[in-house]
């Protein structure tokens, strides 16, 4: 097939927190002329809202920037408060938040994965005609799905918006039966992960490479990091999570009401790709194994495999959940560490003038939280930073490269090949499923 | 600014119980959470999908339509211009229209917004170039037009999402409990919030979510909605004997019930 000569694309989605956001790229005589990734937003002005209120309001306001990563937002928002208020959390309230993070990780990946990127690779529109094609499986995946959100119920009392993980601590912490319920839930996925794993090694990407500067959490010991860690990139950089702006260089561009970031190029990669070719050694030896067995090694430019990526983490996190719980089995908890907070009107938690950051490793790649507070505990000043806004300028190059090496294969291809791409870097359910309306000029 | 009124009325067409009504489900403004609660149902989505017709469902399908609906969810509150001719031209083409979750229901955080003057609080985010991102105050979306159903809730609370979901198929009028969220809270059994000493909203706040918060040690922060019509001598007698400023409720109250107050 002749290579297209004259092509106007605009591929329309909508993003989560980025809201809708257009691609548009002009192609004349086999030149690109132009190759833009634009996000138009309604501006929800979360930074903006969080002024005036109580550092203890602020996981509850930032969980709800997204349902999808809403534990992770959580998750940013107590560590940028505690750091904000000089408070340091229990051993106990970190292994929870761990075990939080781990449940986050596996229902985000397996949607992902399974029901959103699959169906590209295997030809259909969406999972709902794999309903037929691949019941078991998406019967299967369901399930999965089910039980971790179940375990979140118990964890947190819900997994969209978390209520007991707050700023402090836990409001509730779980009893000995819930932690065996978590144990018979993730215990009972054991056969249909399985089964899925087998689908996932024989899906097949496109092969396309392009180099570029890869940011994660990064840390000393020997846990794959995504709770706690300082920010590294695979150009041997690495600063405190405290410099998180010398990481993102947020910056706007009147293309896009998401701000963009750099670091030491044009563009960073932040995700499961990411977190994989900086921390690959310290994932959990059931997820090495599995990485070995698809010959997947760091560090690896393909885009595309973000989505293998995340295959891989699945694996760790389902491991690394069952080893907290059984820890907390064997040990127990200490129940005295319930808090009740509300917005600390009996001073539960000592109170100061702070300037707070929370970095962590969400689903979709780093996300940083920044508060800054008087000395009652009201917020100034806020600032969040999430990763698919880091992504989109590494989205925007890798089209830039992508487009002219499938020039000669047909438009459906290379609409195809567009709307994968976007997906591989999952940068929200919403966005990813989306439709995308290519139209091609000839 | 007038708003529409907020009871439920049965809808004039309601869809034929013989065929497959179709469904779509649209988001606005808002973190798409209560799209969400329905990928949670697990295997029972596919119970669900047998006895509708999703013809739009963005969050998990890429499939579209270019007919009627029959039941449309409206997720999420309406932020900017191109969202209010968006959201009106969606009503034209639905027989049922349910506002779905706080954000629909009661304008939801995004409220907060209207809290500031617009272009201080834009400017706050953007800098000195935010007149490149439209924005103007939030509106549930009873005030852009007009709701059959109402599912509160951040996030929606999959029982009642079922019972108003089963109610609006077979075209039958449903109304949000009016009682406060204590009513259900002193059936769990819960320790009152206030004994331990924080202030909740749960003696103004519809109830209907079976006080999920409180049972799990946190206050309610309101997010369904104020009871029509709140018990004002028991409140200020809550407030008085607690020794609370009113303004601390108030202040509460607004991180979900802002657009109460209409539109500046």
């Amino acid at each position: 097939m002749a290579n297209v000569k004259d092509l106007d694309i605009k591929v329309e989605y909508v993003t989560r927190v980025e809201g809708h956001g257009n691609i548009v790229a002009n192609v004349k005589n086999g030149k690109i002329e132009k190759c833009e990734f634009h996000v138009v937003e309604t501006p929800r002005l979360f930074e903006g809202m969080l002024r005036g209120r109580s550092i203890f309001e602020a996981q509850h306001i930032t969980s709800r920037i997204c349902g999808i990563c809403s534990c992770g937002h959580s998750l940013a928002s107590v560590k940028a408060a505690e750091d904000a208020l000089g408070v340091t959390p229990t051993e106990q309230t970190v292994k929870l938040r761990k075990l939080l993070l781990d449940y986050e990780f596996l229902d985000s990946h397996i949607l992902h994965v399974y029901l959103l990127a699959a169906p590209d690779v295997l030809g259909v529109p969406s999972f709902i005609p794999l309903i037929a094609s691949h019941n078991k499986t998406v019967r299967q995946v369901l399930r999965l799905k089910k039980a971790v959100n179940d375990c979140c119920d118990i964890l947190v009392g819900r997994h969209i918006h978390p209520i007991t993980m707050i700023a402090g601590g836990w409001t509730k912490l779980p009893s000995k039966k819930e932690i065996d319920a978590q144990i018979k839930l993730l215990e009972g996925m054991a056969e249909d992960l399985g089964e899925v794993l087998k689908l996932a090694k024989t899906l097949t990407f496109p092969d396309f490479h392009r180099k570029t500067e890869y940011v994660a959490l990064v840390s000393d010991d020997a846990e794959y990091p995504l709770l706690n860690g300082d920010i590294g990139s695979t150009e041997g950089k690495r600063v405190s999570y405290k410099d998180y702006k010398k990481s993102t260089n947020e910056y706007i561009d009147p293309r896009s009401s998401a701000k963009w970031t750099k670091w030491s190029g044009e563009s960073v990669f932040v995700g499961a790709l990411a977190r994989f070719n900086l921390n690959a050694d310290k994932l959990h030896p059931k997820a090495k194994a599995l990485a070995k067995e698809l010959g997947f090694k760091p560090v690896c430019d393909n885009p595309f495999l973000n989505t293998v990526a995340q295959v891989v983490e699945i694996v760790h996190c389902y491991h690394h959940a069952l080893d907290i719980l059984k820890d907390l089995k064997k040990n127990g908890l200490d129940y005295s560490e319930a808090i009740t907070v509300g917005v600390n009107e009996k001073g539960a938690v000592p109170v100061r003038a702070g300037d707070g950051v929370g970095s962590v490793e969400v689903p979709r790649g780093i996300l940083h939280h920044n508060y800054v507070t008087d000395k009652n505990g009201m917020i100034k000043t806020a600032n969040c930073i999430i990763p698919t806004n880091q992504n989109v300028s590494n989205i925007e190059h890798d089209f830039a490269k992508l487009l002219p090496e499938i020039l000669g294969e047909g438009k459906d291809k290379i609409r195809l090949k567009l709307e994968m791409l976007v997906r591989a870097y999952d940068p929200c359910i919403s966005c990813s499923a989306h439709y995308l309306d290519v139209t091609f000029v000839e | 600014m007038k708003t529409a009124k907020k009871e439920t009325k049965a809808p004039a067409k309601a869809p034929k119980a013989a065929a497959k009504p179709k469904v779509a489900f649209f988001d606005f403004a808002c973190c798409e959470g209560c799209q969400l609660q329905i990928t949670n149902f697990g295997e029972l989505l596919l119970d669900v999908l047998g006895a509708v017709d999703v013809v739009e469902f963005r969050e998990a399908i890429s499939e579209k339509w270019d007919g009627d609906y029959d039941v449309v969810f409206i997720e999420g509150s309406i932020g900017d211009h191109h969202a209010e001719e968006r959201l009106k031209k969606i009503r034209a083409r639905a027989k049922v229209l349910i506002a779905y979750g706080s954000c629909a229901t009661t304008g939801g955080v995004n409220g907060m917004k209207n809290g500031f003057e617009l272009d201080e609080i834009r400017q706050s985010v953007y800098g000195k170039d935010y007149k490149l991102f439209d924005s103007t105050y939030t509106k549930r979306v009873d005030q852009v037009v007009k709701v059959d159903y109402y599912i509160n809730g951040c996030p929606v609370y999959i029982p009642e999402l079922v019972e108003v979901l089963k109610h609006a198929l077979r075209g039958l009028p449903y109304t949000v409990p009016d009682n406060p969220v204590c009513a259900e809270c002193k059936l769990n059994e819960n320790v009152c919030m206030y004994e331990r000493g924080v202030a909740c909203l749960g003696p103004w706040t519809k109830a209907g979510c079976n006080s999920w918060c409180v049972n799990n040690g946190n206050i309610c922060y309101g997010c369904r909605g104020e009871v029509k019509n709140p018990a004002k001598n028991a409140a200020n007698d809550v407030i008085s004997k607690y020794n609370l400023k009113p303004e601390l409720i108030t202040k509460k109250f607004e991180m979900y019930n802002k657009c109460k107050e209409g539109v500046k």
